[in-house]
């Protein structure tokens, strides 16, 4: 079984540093001078009602978009100078997870295997039925129910050596199983060392011991 | 060397520079364009060929001029907003877009009045007419693709793109366009020919040409104003300026 | 486990992707042709059938035609990408987007240039074209399509995230084509009157090879501005 553990950091820097970032969008002012660090093995929650700009904070953080000030700091490097080494360490599932309906689920995880950098397909297909999509692998994913095709993007999570991920509602569509999967698959990856950055409505302080929370207010 | 330039960098400063620069454009404005447009079009000799008709140069030539220098400037500020991140610089460039664009279509309508006396057709496919018309498009591509945007950032970025990719391909298209225009010559030579003029043509052509380029200056730097402050109305400084009067 | 940079692995993925795609589709591939056969139909049917007329008119009437069967099909190049999210995988990935940007640019050829320059003797044939004209009519169409490819690959990365993209796109990109339009109908004008006609062919391969360096770049900043 090849292995797909990140290196660890020996030191307990910050790994992710987000300096004084504002964001407004159509003249609306969402944040301002929002300052915050995530260290090596922490699992950060965003919260904050509609409208807020949870998923625009994590536009920023991946590098989608520029703040309107600001800046954030991966390993201490500014993310847009050195942007492809920080993109080779970052794992980003958004709302629209990037799964082509047309592609079958096996084709979709190959596809993003190679886009990001990794060649190894041979553990896909055992990893697609761990998911709960066992003879649903081959047919476009167009057939799949919205649950299904959520979990063949999710797939990705078992299958990268990124050290920081970044997911928008991760659990959205997942029964109570997917969300335990998910959940244990967290803490295994938090354990070597990784982090994570997500928004949910989930509560997740039950399993989740070092759990940090940003709550966003909307503001007018 | 250019660590001057940095503060303007800052909206409100930049908001002050062309408050200061603005008077000094108006004046160069004013004084060409009245001192040239009266020697142009009353006091100069007639042309023993084309009689008065040929006025029309001294609005034609410097609005066509003009036209291609406002893009080249366009792209100048397009450039340095891309390379340096500069946001005052992509509003510079939706302020000069409409202004070329009006400069074009007065060098294309002129053109086409200068074109009825001297050949009797309202229209010729000749080369510059035509690369006139090209660039009208180019101008108008930039204002429609900003305006298509909601979000006014991404939109003055993906102005800036399109101004440098439209830079780029104006050679190739000027270029193009004469070539083309030679090997479809027609029976009808048709060329604007400026090159032997007498000076007595030649200098209230040039103060045109200055006047008009004072006429973009001002209407930019007008433009520039508002779309700093239009961009910038939830700063402090902004709504002081404004309760002040 | 270790990240592997290989850029061929990469180009290959995409094209494939998108290639395999479009077979899926297969309108996406017949649609642009149909298109094309029809616009070329249209202009014996306007302007009187006279065999000398369509022949003098040939390389402008096929040139136009790829002009706008390219533009219609430019519109799907991005636009699946965007929606569903694969652009910013794209983007968030450890290879330059350029090198993405310039596999599925020419996935995009593949499918709806390429076709075009195979079926260039049948067009030739519909609009009576001299025969010594037809090389040089699947020359200019096999060094112009991908270059119009590439040009308007621009348009289609600045219009992407727009609604109403696709007739902006036209707008801001058919100006561009306009050299390669007179560059290409006057190499098979020349060539139709038996003159040599390398000097235009050398232009549109000058101005591919810059464009095969260029346009990724200006398509990369494009993706990133649409997706912010």
């Amino acid at each position: 079984m090849v292995d797909y553990r990140p290196i660890l950091r020996t030191e307990n820097t910050n790994l992710l540093e987000v300096k004084s970032v504002t964001c407004v969008k159509q003249e609306r002012c969402l944040f301002e001078a929002l300052s915050f660090s995530l260290g090596s093995g922490k699992i950060m929650q965003i919260e904050g009602p509609n409208g807020a700009g949870k998923t625009s904070l994590l536009r920023i953080l991946s590098g989608f978009a520029q703040p309107e000030e600001g800046e954030v700091l991966f390993e201490q490097r500014s993310i847009n100078d050195y942007y492809d080494e920080f993109a080779a360490q970052l794992l980003f599932i958004g709302h629209k997870t990037g799964v082509n309906t047309q592609l079958t689920a096996f084709e979709n995880v190959c596809h993003w295997l190679f886009v990001h950098g990794y060649n190894d397909e041979s553990q896909v297909y055992e990893l697609l039925g761990k998911l709960g999509l066992v003879g649903l692998e081959d047919v476009p994913v167009r057939t799949l129910s919205a649950g299904q095709q959520r979990r063949v993007a999710l797939v990705r999570l078992w299958l990268n050596s990124a050290k920081l991920w970044i997911l928008d509602e991760p659990f959205t569509a997942l029964d109570k199983k997917g969300v335990a999967m998910l959940q244990s698959r967290f803490n295994e990856h938090l354990e070597l060392g990784g982090s994570i950055l997500l928004t949910t409505h989930q509560d997740l302080t039950q399993h989740f011991e070092q759990l940090q929370t940003l709550v966003l207010e909307y503001r007018h | 060397m250019w660590k001057w330039l940095h503060p303007y960098a800052k909206a409100d400063r930049a908001y002050q520079l062309c408050n200061t620069l603005l008077p000094y454009f108006i004046v160069i404005t004013v004084v060409c364009l009245v001192v040239g447009w009266v020697w142009g079009l009353a006091f100069a000799p007639a042309d023993y060929q084309q009689k008065d008709s040929y006025r029309i140069i001294f609005i034609h030539v410097p609005s066509a001029i003009l036209s291609m220098g406002a893009y080249s400037s366009m792209a100048i500020a397009a450039i340095v907003a891309l390379v340096w991140q500069l946001r005052n610089a992509e509003l510079a460039v939706i302020a000069i877009a409409p202004v070329g664009a009006a400069m074009t279509a007065i060098a294309l309508i002129t053109g086409a009045a200068w074109g009825k006396p001297m050949w009797g057709a309202w229209w010729v496919w000749d080369a510059r007419l035509t690369s006139e018309l090209i660039l009208l498009f180019l101008y108008l591509g930039v204002l429609s693709l900003y305006h298509a945007f909601e979000d006014k950032k991404a939109a003055g970025k993906a102005a800036c793109i399109l101004a440098i990719v439209g830079v780029i391909n104006l050679p190739i298209i000027h270029f193009s366009v004469e070539w083309w225009n030679t090997l479809h010559q027609g029976a009808t030579i048709t060329k604007f020919d400026t090159s032997a003029i007498d000076p007595s043509m030649l200098w209230p052509l040039f103060i045109n040409i200055a006047g008009f380029a004072g006429f973009v200056g001002v209407i930019s730097l007008i433009r520039l104003k508002n779309e700093i402050l239009q961009r910038e109305k939830h700063r402090p400084w902004v709504r002081s300026l404004v309760s002040r009067g | 486990m270790r990240v592997n940079h290989s850029y061929w692995q990469l180009f290959k993925a995409v094209y494939s992707k998108d290639v395999t795609l479009a077979f899926r589709q297969r309108a996406e591939i017949v649609n642009p042709l149909l298109f094309f056969l029809i616009v070329i139909t249209l202009f014996p049917l306007a302007i009187g059938p006279e065999p000398g007329l369509l022949a003098r008119m040939a390389p402008g009437i096929i040139w136009v035609a790829t002009l706008l069967s390219t533009m219609l099909g430019l519109d799907k190049l991005f636009r699946d990408d965007y929606h569903d999210g694969s652009l910013e995988q794209m983007i968030a990935s450890p290879y330059p987007l350029s090198l993405c940007v310039l596999a599925k640019v020419f996935a995009h050829w593949t499918i709806t240039g390429l076709p075009m320059v195979l079926m260039a003797p049948m067009f030739a044939l519909l609009m009576n074209l001299e025969p010594q004209a037809l090389g040089a009519t699947i020359l200019t169409l096999l060094i112009g399509t991908p270059l119009l490819s590439f040009i308007g690959a621009i348009g289609a990365g600045l219009t992407v995230g727009l609604q109403k993209g696709g007739i902006l796109m036209s707008l801001l990109v058919l100006p561009l084509y306009i050299p390669v339009l007179i560059f290409a109908t006057s190499a098979i004008d020349t060539s139709s009157m038996s003159l040599a006609y390398g000097g235009q062919l050398a232009i549109l391969g000058a101005m591919l090879a810059v464009a095969c360096i260029a346009a990724p770049l200006a398509i990369s900043s494009a993706l990133r501005v649409s997706v912010s």
